[in-house]
Parts: structure tokens; C-alpha cells; sequence
């Protein structure tokens, strides 16, 4: 029988011939990823060890990014911990340079590694294919002392993509269908693959939003296999693949989906559930106190070059605070050298240092009872961005952008022509 | 036997423990916000040994620890659910929090009615009525027994 792309990996880190959905097996991890919205925990609880051990230093990856610059007395010093331990034990470290997720892509990912990151958001790595996957802090513990941990090999899910987006149609327009039809646990447990000719049409970024969204469905993890695109990406960054897998013709999948990437069409993700999916043009005319276009979701070139195109000559509403957060420091000083940076402020937004910001609701931006926000953020969960008492739409860059400029949930297609 | 303290679908760990206080130095300092969003008298009303029984998904979102780590802080002797999320379902089984899936019990009992919970027979019992569980798979139920996934480590190390 053949094997899935996740089954592929699953067994290259088992060091076995083959693996089926239901096994379980130990697995060598290649990287271990871990943020500062658990490591103090981490940090506390390996200090407790009868014998504390770090099995291979150069595999754990430490990124402040959640709350940061730090917001308060407790967090720097939850932070200082994080920081402190790292340079004790030589842990590589990155503070302030980024979203956790787009450092690892940027500077880390590998296809055919096996990744574990103590954050949700981890199946992102898949778009470089890679099975990454979320995990707490005692599961990041136990990988990080022992270099091992174990794995149940998930079924499989296949979602083959044909055709191509139409314009003003993003990735995340995509995924968030995609979860819309499927649920916020229908893919509970399972590994969401995505192929097909469709995919050739995506770019890295697209691939990213597509893939790190994923958990939202309650998928372990997403895969894409490592082509062209792929391999570009990761030359430009002077890496090599660990290993590029295929599926195998007769790989079992639990479910097969195809999805014409033609009919997808600009959505919102409606409070307080990522699946409560509509068309965008069904929450029209909402009104909005905030607007946000960052996170590890969106907060890439490609998404800053949206908002700037529909902001340039044109103005954020005055009733909204549009935050814009480059998801790295990357792609910060490129959007700078791109003028983008100028554009957003000239028309109003509120330009941020890179990190998680309001997609967490406990950074800067946070939203208070009763107010409502726009965002490219992961989740629009109940309290999500500060207030329970607040909503969370959650929609692409150019919706974002366009409601921000209008004041009101709108669609791109809905701006005034600019004068001039 | 322990009250039930009931949930409903879809429950994510942004409700179990919100953002904000994840950067606490300790879970204890947490615990006081367990479910705040959803039922801000939650942490001053469950007494250890208390369950907490959901409907579908239960603990979907974040992979913060920090949510089976306040149940459990606060006392909760199991999470009763019809389904979990799965990253929710192993940080709870890695530091020792029984995380039940009953299909039945959900539906027939009612919040703050007693409940009795025989983790080794998987059943429980509520005004006399006995709901069987899903047994966990036995690799999970060695980490559970033997209180976590730590203790292996420093036997172990």
C-alpha cells in the first residue's frame, strides 16, 4: 500500500520502510520551535528535572514575538528567563525580528523535516514540505531532553486544487472556504494535503497562509510537496532540502477534495468561530473600529502590496485605527525599500514592529467591549483581541484594506475611484 | 463523586485561559482566570475533584498548556467530552489530566449535577444512570497512569 506525504515523513523520522494511519512511532525531531507564550513554562518545569539535558542545542529555535516589546512587569520577566536560558545554553534566539512562524520559514525550514513548535501555527512548515506540527510545552520538554518524541500517524486528507484564483482572490479567501466547508474539527486529528495542478499557481506566501491556517480545521498538520516553487524559496535562502517526498500513486487518503480555484470568491470568517465562513459581500456595510493586516497568516510582502495598491491616494477612515505589522523584519525593510511603509502611514495606518499584535489579544491594539475589528490575524475567537465582549471578522488583505478605508466591512471592489 | 460543570461546542483554549495571562510567571497565578470569558465564577466555584463535561472539540485553537494545566491546577479530575481537539487532548494526557471521550453523557446530564467517574472501568455515573467511555489507546493510558509524560522522563534519565 502506498503512503501520503505525511505518512512519508513520519516514517523517515521513525527510521522505518512504511507507516499507517493509527501507528504509533518514535520519531527523531529535526527542529523544535518555541515562542514566549509557554517557554517560561518550559524553562520552569526543565529546571525541575532530576537530570536536565538539552539533547541537540543547534536543533531548538527560541522567538520572543508574542508580546513583544514586552507589555508589563510580568511578561519581561517571563521573557528574561527565555532570554537568559537561551544564551546560557546557546539556544539560537530571535527577539523582535519577527513572527515565530515566518523566521522558521525564512531562515530555518527544510523539506522532509519532522518539526515540533509549541504554537498551533506550527502545520505553516508544510508549505515547504515539511510536517510541522503544534505542541505544549511538556511535549516540547520531553523533545528537547530526549531528541524524541511519539508520534500517532494521521489519516490523511487530499485537497486537490485546479485551476486558478481570480483576481482580488487570495489564498486566504482559500483556506478559510475551505474550513467554512469542512469545520472548525474536520480535519480533527487527520493531515491535510493539498496538490494538484492548482497548487503550481500559488506562490511561497500564498502557500504559507494556505497552510498555517490549517489548525483551524484541527488538522495535526498540512503538506504541500516541495516543487519548483518550493525549491526556489528555499535556494534563494541558501538551503537544501532533508528529503523531497511524493505521495505515492496508491496512498490512501480518508478523503479526497477538489476544489476549482476559479469559483473561490473573497470571504469573512464571522464571529466567534473561524468556520462561520460567508461571502464577503454578505457582512457589507458592518461597521469597524479597527483594522489589522499582519500575523503569520498575512503579514508577508505579497499582503502589505494589496493593502498599500488600494491605500495609495486614499484614506483610512477616521473612526478606525488600522494597524499594519510586518511579519518580519524582513519583510518590514523591503517594504520600506518598496516605499509601502510611506504609503500606509500617509494614509493613516499605524505601522508596527513585527509580532503577533492583536491576533493574540495580548499585545498592542487590543480591542475594547462592544468594538469591532478586521483582520488577517489566525483566529476570531470569543475575547480573541481583547474584550470578550468584542468581534473579530477575519478576511484577506484586500478586504482588510478596503474596510479600513471605508470604515465598514466592504470589498475591494467597492472603492470609490481614486481623484486625480 | 464531583459536580459537573458544563461546556458546549467548539470550546477554545482562548475561553480556558485567556492570552492575557499566559505570560504569568505561574500557573497558579492563571488559575484564578479559568473560563473567566465564558463564566466568571468558574474558578471561585469548582472545588478539586469536580468535572468538567463539553460537547464537540472541546479545547480547539491554541496550543497553550496553560489550559488543561489551570483545570487541573483548580482540581478538575477529568475533562468528559464527546470529542477533543487533539493538541488540547495530548497536553492534557502529558501532564496527567484525564481527558475523557463519552459520546452519551453530554446530552443527559445537566450542570452542577453530581457525577462519579471510574477512570479505571471508563464508566461513569450520573443519578444512577451509567454511561460507558471511550478507552484510551494504551500508549496514552501508560503516560496518564503514570501521572504524566515528565515522570517517564526522569525515570528515564
Amino acid at each position: 500500500m502506498g503512503m501520503t506525504l505525511a505518512e512519508k515523513i513520519i516514517a523517515s523520522a521513525a527510521g522505518v520502510d512504511s507507516v499507517r494511519p493509527g501507528d504509533i512511532h518514535t520519531v527523531e525531531l529535526d527542529l523544535l520551535m518555541s515562542n514566549d507564550g509557554t517557554t517560561h513554562l518550559t524553562i520552569d518545569m526543565y529546571n525541575k528535572l532530576a537530570h536536565p539535558h538539552i539533547a541537540d542545542v543547534d536543533k531548538l529555535v527560541w522567538i520572543v514575538d508574542h508580546n513583544c516589546p514586552s507589555d508589563s512587569p510580568k511578561t519581561a520577566a517571563s521573557q528574561k528567563k527565555m532570554r537568559d536560558f537561551a544564551k546560557t545554553h546557546g539556544i539560537t534566539f530571535y527577539e523582535g525580528k519577527g513572527v515565530c512562524h515566518q523566521l522558521m520559514m525564512e531562515n530555518h525550514v527544510r523539506p522532509g523535516q519532522l518539526i515540533f513548535g509549541a504554537d498551533s501555527h506550527t502545520c505553516a512548515y508544510g508549505a515547504l514540505g515539511a510536517f510541522g506540527t503544534g505542541v505544549g510545552c511538556t511535549d516540547y520538554l520531553y523533545a528537547m531532553v530526549t531528541g524524541h518524541s511519539w508520534v500517532l500517524v494521521p489519516e490523511s486528507l487530499k485537497f486537490n486544487l485546479h485551476g486558478r484564483l481570480n483576481p482580488g482572490v487570495t489564498a486566504r479567501d482559500l483556506i478559510l472556504t475551505i474550513i467554512g466547508q469542512i469545520g472548525a474539527n474536520g480535519a480533527n486529528y487527520k493531515a491535510m494535503e493539498f496538490g494538484g495542478e492548482g497548487l503550481a499557481t500559488l506562490t511561497m506566501s500564498d502557500r504559507i497562509a494556505v497552510c498555517n491556517l490549517c489548525v483551524e480545521a484541527g488538522a495535526k498538520t498540512a503538506v504541500m510537496e516541495a516543487d519548483r516553487v518550493a525549491l526556489d524559496y528555499l535556494t534563494a535562502r541558501g538551503r537544501t532540502p532533508k528529503a523531497v517526498f511524493h505521495s505515492d500513486p496508491d496512498a490512501v487518503y480518508a478523503q479526497t477534495y477538489d476544489i476549482d480555484l476559479g469559483s473561490i470568491v473573497p470571504v469573512v470568517a464571522k464571529p466567534h468561530f473561524v468556520d462561520q465562513v460567508v461571502p464577503a459581500t454578505e457582512c457589507r456595510g458592518i461597521p469597524i473600529d479597527e483594522a489589522f493586516l499582519g500575523s503569520c497568516n498575512n503579514g508577508r510582502m505579497e499582503d502589505l502590496r494589496a493593502g498599500a495598491a488600494l491605500l495609495r491616494g486614499r484614506k483610512v477612515a477616521d473612526a478606525v485605527r488600522f494597524l499594519v505589522v510586518p511579519a518580519s523584519g524582513e519583510v518590514y525593510r523591503q517594504a520600506l525599500t518598496e516605499g509601502l511603509l510611506k504609503i500606509f502611514m500617509e494614509a493613516g495606518a499605524i505601522v508596527m514592529n513585527p509580532n503577533c499584535s492583536v491576533c493574540w489579544g495580548s499585545c498592542q491594539g487590543v480591542i475594547g467591549e462592544g468594538e469591532t475589528l478586521i483582520s488577517t490575524g489566525t483566529r476570531n475567537f470569543k475575547g480573541r483581541a481583547g474584550h470578550p465582549g468584542s468581534f473579530v471578522y477575519l478576511a484577506s488583505a484586500e478586504t482588510v484594506t478596503a474596510s479600513a478605508i471605508l470604515g465598514e466591512i466592504a470589498t475591494a471592489d467597492r472603492l470609490p475611484p481614486v481623484e486625480g | 463523586m464531583g459536580k459537573i460543570f458544563k461546556f458546549h461546542t467548539d470550546v477554545d483554549t482562548d475561553q480556558i485561559i485567556a492570552s492575557q495571562y499566559l505570560l504569568y510567571p505561574t500557573v497558579e497565578e492563571m488559575k484564578s482566570h479559568a473560563f473567566e470569558s465564558l463564566d466568571d465564577t468558574f474558578a471561585s466555584r469548582v472545588q478539586p475533584g469536580d468535572y468538567v463535561v463539553a460537547a464537540e472539540n472541546f479545547g480547539c485553537g491554541s496550543s497553550r498548556e496553560q489550559a488543561p494545566a489551570v483545570l487541573k491546577a483548580l482540581g478538575v479530575r477529568a475533562v468528559v467530552a464527546k470529542s477533543f481537539a487533539r493538541i488540547f487532548f495530548r497536553n492534557a494526557i502529558n501532564i496527567g489530566l484525564p481527558v475523557i471521550v463519552c459520546k452519551e453523557l453530554y446530552d443527559h446530564v445537566q450542570d452542577g449535577e453530581e457525577m462519579e467517574l471510574s477512570l479505571t472501568e471508563g464508566v461513569a455515573t450520573v443519578h444512577g444512570e451509567r454511561f460507558t467511555c471511550t478507552r484510551l489507546n494504551p500508549y496514552m493510558q501508560q503516560i496518564l497512569n503514570q501521572g504524566g509524560l515528565l515522570a517517564s522522563l526522569n525515570e528515564e534519565a
